[in-house]
């Protein structure tokens, strides 16, 4: 009896506009209009100066602590480009950049770390930030399904980072799209650390990618710092969820400039050096890079645009800091559809336990 | 009237519901083409299709998950989790996200998901098949906790349960899924979530208690002679202390049975409400009849466990006599 391969298949890794610049203009081919590269440029600028302004804001004391996003804005931002308004995108806490051009308002991101649940009362079909890591993949399941069950032909475009590849909850959420057939995207953010712990600890495979091969699902490596790339990647697997029910997975390669959040401090595990490579891999520099070859962009235009994403996140973070404080009746208010009495006790008298509380539970 | 077991009323609420709504679904391991370990959903996936009734892969973080998504997405899920001793790997989808979601979003997103789970013990099943962990998901705001005990209280509450638009964990008492049958109107009713019953009216002792355990209590107080008010909460959260606090005042002695262990169970908030509020009435301090602090045993001592007649009968001489 011979022993014959049963399964062999390589891993496309998808590159576009490298770091180099080197371009791929047949892959390019009718991706995205120049008018629209331009205003992705300068959406991802706006995104890294409110990043800035956002560690600024932590560290001044008028927020708590912050998740920089800092060198992975393409990543989300090429998602978001590539998705419909009646798709779902359903993100963990990195991905300021496709919130923000879905239409989230950059407010309430800021709200969110400052510690207000408004924050998370999202208009556009966007989850609110997840802060477990890896659960948020199932209700990405979950909404594309109840898209699918109505006849719709939403889908749901997930995102969490290569640490979440080990929690149990991402391989449910795999093996539920992939098995029921839901047309879900997972994009798998690799940036190289969980916190502290690098990938190699979370997944000793060649690519985190071909993780998706073992459900039978579609699977792709892409520059995650590569805006035109990901948006083609993207393309395809919502096409492919939207006219065949069936999932993708990505896994996006990029890098945590910054670190895990603001209460971390990277300089503890990981080498100067290798940050410096990743920084020379910035997506915005050779984004503006590809602009300014081909006349779309200049100096005149990038001066102007820095002062526009002053005054803008100036105005959000005015609005963010300036909105009316909650009140301590917030925290009963939401919790059920109808108070229930003891709750509604707990509200009325602020207290949980009271001498003398009565058959009518009034207390005193 | 139907004269319906308690499978058979559940079976019946679903199917209603799926009628009269198709954004109710069910889900869950083995509940279509088998119709369900305990057959609580046979025939529904024959007359509703694999589009409603969905055979989910084994995985119980996954199945509440999911369902979770399909609620925020617009629809009514009603997700299966074949053993009460199962739920542990879905806690943290139920307690992190279903029961957050409202409040954490301000009412944005709200997940409408009724959970439905056999519960408790006393038919001899295998381990972790037969535990009582009502109050784990009590002490967890922001999910309902529904437990019938009579085929009547499970079809009317169950439809209350899928029409809430809050998350709701309906236990359902595998010991008297089939133990005994009663007249169940076949038309459409609900019974509120929130509100107890007085199964049997009484002045001289309160004894509240659910599920399966009703039945016990039944039989105890039939058997002292005394005249004791029953109350079966139905719902363990919001429960019903207006109607606890009345009875209590009214008798001043109460007994507090339940299939979970003692400490830090239902039993003890039961106990510190009603001291807060009966403390003048009581002529005697307030008693618990429970399962021990002990993990569930093997089936061999499971009667052992689980309080039966004998235990209440003695909880009321003493609670009488003090």
């Amino acid at each position: 009896m011979p022993v014959d391969c049963a399964f062999e298949i390589a891993i496309e890794r998808v590159s576009i506009l490298d770091e180099h610049g080197v371009f791929d203009e047949s892959l390019a081919q009718g991706l995205i209009p120049d008018d629209d590269v331009v205003k992705l440029y300068r959406h991802m600028s706006m995104c890294r100066h409110f990043d800035e302004i956002a560690f600024k804001l932590q560290r001044s004391g008028r927020m708590g602590t912050y998740p920089e996003n800092r060198g992975q804005e393409a990543t989300s931002l090429g998602a978001a480009y590539a998705l419909e308004d009646k798709d779902w995108m359903v993100t963990c806490y990195r991905e300021n950049a496709g919130l923000f051009w879905r239409g989230v308002d950059p407010e309430k991101i800021l709200l969110h770390w400052m510690g207000d649940e408004r924050g998370n009362n999202i208009s556009v079909r966007a989850t609110p930030l997840a802060i477990p890591i890896g659960t948020q993949m199932l209700h990405a399941v979950g909404l594309g399904w109840a898209s699918k069950y109505r006849g719709e032909d939403g889908i749901a475009c997930t995102f969490f980072g290569d640490g979440a590849t080990s929690e149990g909850d991402f391989h449910e959420a795999m093996n539920f799209a992939a098995n029921l057939d839901l047309p879900v995207v997972f994009v798998c953010q690799n940036n190289s650390w969980a916190i502290s712990t690098p990938t190699a600890i979370n997944c000793s495979a060649p690519t985190l990618a071909q993780r998706g091969l073992a459900y039978g699902m579609h699977c792709v490596q892409v520059d995650g710092n590569d805006l035109f790339a990901m948006v083609k990647v993207i393309r395809d697997a919502a096409t492919r969820a939207r006219t065949e029910s069936r999932p993708t997975f990505i896994e996006a390669i990029t890098y945590r400039l910054g670190d895990h959040t603001t209460a971390d401090d990277a300089r503890r595990y990981r080498d100067q050096d290798v940050v410096d490579e990743w920084s020379a891999r910035d997506p915005m520099i050779r984004l503006r890079k590809w602009l300014e070859q081909r006349d779309l962009w200049d100096e005149g235009r990038e001066q102007a645009l820095r002062t526009e994403n002053e005054i803008y996140v100036k105005g959000v973070v005015e609005r963010a800091g300036g909105i009316e404080p909650p009140t301590t009746d917030d925290m009963f208010a939401w919790m059920y559809s109808e108070i229930p009495p003891v709750l509604d006790l707990q509200r009325r008298t602020l207290r949980t336990s009271s001498l003398g509380q009565g058959i009518d539970g009034s207390g005193s | 009237m139907a004269n319906l077991t308690l499978v058979q009323a559940i079976n019946l609420a679903l199917s209603q519901e799926m009628e009269k709504d198709d954004r109710v679904m069910l889900m869950g391991e083995d509940i279509g083409i088998n119709g369900g370990v305990f057959r609580v959903t046979e025939g529904l996936h024959e007359r509703f299709g694999s589009r409603r009734v969905v055979d989910t892969p084994l995985a119980e973080s996954g199945i509440i998950g999911t369902a979770i998504g399909l609620a925020m997405g617009g629809l009514r899920p009603v997700p299966e989790i074949q053993f009460e001793g199962f739920l542990a790997p879905a806690y943290d989808q139920i307690c992190t996200h279903a029961a957050r979601m409202r409040s954490r979003t301000r009412a944005g997103l709200t997940a409408p998901l009724t959970i439905r789970v056999p519960v408790g013990g006393g038919i001899h099943a295998p381990e972790l098949h037969s535990d009582s962990p009502e109050a784990i998901f009590t002490h967890n705001p922001g999910i309902k906790v529904v437990m019938p005990s009579s085929p009547y209280d499970a079809k009317g509450l169950l439809t209350s349960a899928i029409r809430d638009p809050d998350p709701v964990i309906f236990f359902e008492p595998k010991r008297i899924y089939r133990a005994f049958r009663e007249e169940v109107p076949e038309d459409e009713y609900t019974l509120p979530i929130g509100k107890a019953r007085v199964v049997r009216e009484g002045c001289e002792m309160t004894m509240v208690s659910w599920g399966a355990t009703v039945v016990q209590c039944m039989n105890a107080i039939e058997a002292s002679g005394r005249d004791i008010e029953l109350i079966d909460l139905r719902t363990i959260n919001p429960f019903d202390m207006n109607t606890v606090a009345a009875s209590v005042c009214k008798t001043g002695r109460a007994v507090v049975v339940h299939e979970a262990p003692m400490s830090c169970g239902i039993g003890a908030e039961l106990s510190a409400r009603i001291m807060e509020q009966c403390f003048l009435r009581l002529e005697a301090p307030v008693q618990r009849v429970t399962g021990f602090d002990t993990i569930m045993p093997y089936y061999k001592l499971e009667l052992d466990y689980m309080p039966d007649a004998e235990r209440i009968g003695k909880a009321i001489s003493e609670t009488a006599a003090y």
